[in-house]
């Protein structure tokens, strides 16, 4: 697991393909998905260090939704907002419910790649925290640990 | 047009409230002279009217004490007795010093031979047996006469009374003074028009008079007017003149008493009361028409200017309104347009990620390629940059407090525009009150807005060229506020231009350097924070910018 692990939220199906072709390209271990419903499947199952969500998802579970749930299974999980329609109210409802910081549609991918590196410097910094975090999951999901590992 | 409603307004103000204050005042001013004309005409008439029934009654006095005189000689004298002229003339002297009027005395006998006369005339031995006065007397018993010349040439008249001695018939006759009974009459004249005269049947004076005629001359009065016996007024027009006649019949109807009096004279008193009226109602109306015009026009024009006032703030809010809705719906589009913007600049960096690749570099066209992706990139970057600064105009978010230091935030913002500034040539200067104190407010906002004047500046002074640009910045308090001023020595702007510069999407750059959102943006964030931004145009000598600030002390830690 030396690499950032990146999951990425969005039902733009071309943003999502693009964006994570070109984080892969960058050697980050980057996987997309359309729906805040797949979002929280795949994180029960998988350790991301850092979400980038789209808030706004129309038919399913919106980003500040999904965020929520991101954050009741997965609290020490960075989540970077990211979306075309800003309002106040969101984001700053985003920023309470703990996301890691809030960006706006179209983004240089030097500034995401930036935004990116803070957040995991953010975990980097609190290594320790997220080691006793990672037992605690382990104990919590063992058995998904444990199959992740063994694939990997 | 506003103009000419005001104009319009303010003259039927007028026009009704002089209506309403005239029509009362001149009906019952009107009303008031017209019962007061009416008392006063019946108080004249009556006075006239009574005049004329005493004077007659006096009259009629004089005339019967005469006759009683005769007619007590005519009783207790015998014809033989007083046929003496010695004995006529003692009774005359004895009846003249008694009583006047009587000029003279004469005795005739049946025959109409005039036998003893006692008198200033000659007049013994006139036969009278074929005058009609003689005949009558003869007739009648007694007999006043009207006025005539008769043997002695002079206008008189005679009572006689006829006696009866012996079977035979005798008549006494005296002459009445003229004058006297003329006096008599006059003593009704009052005032300096006013007359009084009698005439007989036929309109012949019997008196002289003042104004009418002579004795024995013809009246011009309509003697039928006085109907008989009772007096009765009549307002008769005579040479222009309005004039009272009052008459009483006297001598059985034979004589009619008339007194006349001028109206114009007994109405003068009258008249004046009147003009003094109407001088105080025409004061007392131009006193209206002034204070109402002027009262009309001041309010008038307090109206106008609070409806001024009124309509100004009409337009501020209608002006808020629409940059709102203008915000709103650049917000809208700004979404919309964020999405395809982002797949857009995704691809094309997927496409510069792929170029990387052996395969392409080699290939003949790889910088076609490449400068093309540039092309999108930049093209990306500015709509980015567009729809991100048309979401910042609606960002509402509260200010954050921080304790920001003006000066060093302009220092700051300077710093950052000190190359761009450099390259076209300008130099900034900076009059920077140290004094002025750490406020609290949002100093990125702050930043934000310094950053919109100066580059503002810097781009009008490259647009102007001509000069040397020179962009000053000051700064200083003043009571409650801090001011910061930006100025440079642009071109200014067209005044046309003035009303909307603060408008989002209006902006004088060319196409594509500006948006025309920052002097927009920088105008709601000051205004948010208890501000306001001023400009004074100097075209063409450029600019000036002013940010009022309230000093809001930052709280103790």
């Amino acid at each position: 697991m030396g690499i950032f692990r990146i999951l990425i939220v969005d039902d733009e199906v071309d943003f999502l393909e693009t964006i994570v072709n070109r984080l892969k390209k960058r050697k980050l271990d980057a996987i997309g998905v359309t729906s805040g419903e797949a979002a929280l499947d795949l994180l029960a199952e998988q350790l991301f260090d850092v979400v980038l969500l789209d808030i706004k998802m129309p038919g399913g579970m919106d980003g500040i939704e999904t965020l929520r749930e991101i954050k009741k299974i997965r609290p020490l999980t960075e989540v970077l907002l990211l979306t075309g329609h800003a309002s106040v109210e969101t984001s700053i409802e985003g920023m309470k419910l703990g996301a890691f910081d809030y960006l706006l549609k179209p983004i240089k991918l030097e500034e995401l790649l930036q935004k990116l590196a803070a957040a995991f410097g953010k975990k980097s910094t609190h290594d320790k925290k997220i080691q006793d975090a990672k037992i605690q999951e382990l104990i919590r999901y063992p058995s998904k640990v444990f199959e992740q590992d063994k694939k990997e | 047009m506003k103009k000419s409603i005001y104009r319009k307004f303010r003259r039927n103000i007028i026009f009704f409230t002089l209506l309403v204050s005239f029509t009362p005042l001149i009906l019952l001013g009107g009303i008031i002279y017209y019962n007061f004309v009416r008392v006063y005409e019946e108080k004249i008439e009556d006075q006239v009217k009574y005049r004329a029934k005493s004077q007659c009654n006096t009259v009629e006095v004089f005339l019967r004490e005469r006759v009683a005189i005769l007619s007590t000689l005519v009783d207790t004298h015998s014809f033989e007795y007083l046929k003496q002229q010695t004995n006529l003339s003692h009774i005359f002297d004895v009846i003249s010093r008694r009583t006047d009027g009587l000029v003279d005395i004469g005795v005739i006998d049946g025959s109409g031979q005039h036998i003893a006369y006692s008198g200033p005339y000659d007049l013994a031995g006139l036969n009278y047996y074929h005058t009609f006065w003689f005949n009558e007397v003869m007739s009648k018993g007694k007999y006043i006469s009207d006025v005539f010349m008769g043997f002695r040439k002079s206008p008189h008249f005679i009572i006689a009374v006829r006696g009866h001695n012996n079977g035979k018939n005798w008549v006494l006759r005296t002459t009445i003074d003229p004058d006297l009974f003329h006096q008599l009459v006059r003593t009704a004249q009052t005032g300096r028009s006013g007359d009084a005269y009698i005439i007989n049947k036929d309109g012949i004076f019997q008196t002289g008079t003042r104004f009418s005629g002579s004795i024995l001359g013809q009246s011009n009065l309509d003697t039928k007017l006085f109907g008989e016996g009772t007096s009765l007024v009549e307002k008769i027009k005579l040479n222009g003149r309005v004039k009272y006649y009052a008459g009483a019949w006297l001598k059985n109807n034979d004589w009619l008493l008339v007194i006349s009096q001028d109206v114009s004279e007994e109405m003068a008193g009258l008249l004046t009361t009147r003009n003094f009226a109407i001088l105080i109602l025409s004061l007392g109306c131009l006193a209206i028409i002034y204070t109402t015009i002027i009262t009309t026009k001041m309010t008038v024009q307090r109206l106008e200017k609070a409806n001024d006032g009124i309509n100004e703030l009409n337009a501020q809010l209608m002006h808020s309104d629409k940059l709102a809705a203008l915000g709103k719906m650049a917000a809208g589009i700004a979404h919309e347009i964020n999405n395809p913007l982002a797949v857009i600049g995704e691809k094309a960096g997927w496409m510069r990620d792929l170029l990387m690749d052996e395969a392409f570099t080699n290939s003949d066209s790889y910088k076609e390629y490449s400068v093309s992706i540039d092309k999108i990139e930049e093209h990306v970057e500015r709509a980015r940059k567009i729809t991100h600064n048309m979401l910042g105009f609606i960002r509402k978010m509260e200010p954050r407090l921080d304790d920001v230091d003006i000066n060093g935030v302009l220092n700051q913002t300077v710093g950052l525009m000190q190359n761009q500034a450099r390259l076209n040539n300008i130099t900034i200067q900076m009059e920077f009150d140290p004094n002025i104190p750490i406020i609290a407010s949002d100093q990125s906002q702050l930043q934000q807005v310094f950053l919109n004047l100066i580059s503002n500046a810097i781009d009008a002074i490259e647009i102007g060229k001509s000069k040397e640009g020179r962009i000053n910045l000051k700064t200083w308090q003043k009571n409650e506020y801090v001011f910061i001023s930006i100025e440079d020595n642009g071109p200014g702007i067209p005044k046309e231009s003035e009303r909307k510069i603060f408008d989002p999407f209006f902006t004088t750059k060319k196409t594509g350097k500006g948006t025309g959102l920052g002097l927009s943006i920088s105008y709601n964030i000051i205004e948010k924070m208890g501000g306001m931004i001023n400009f004074e145009n100097k075209a063409p000598q450029g600019i000036v910018f002013t940010i009022k600030l309230p000093v809001v002390l930052p709280e103790k830690k």
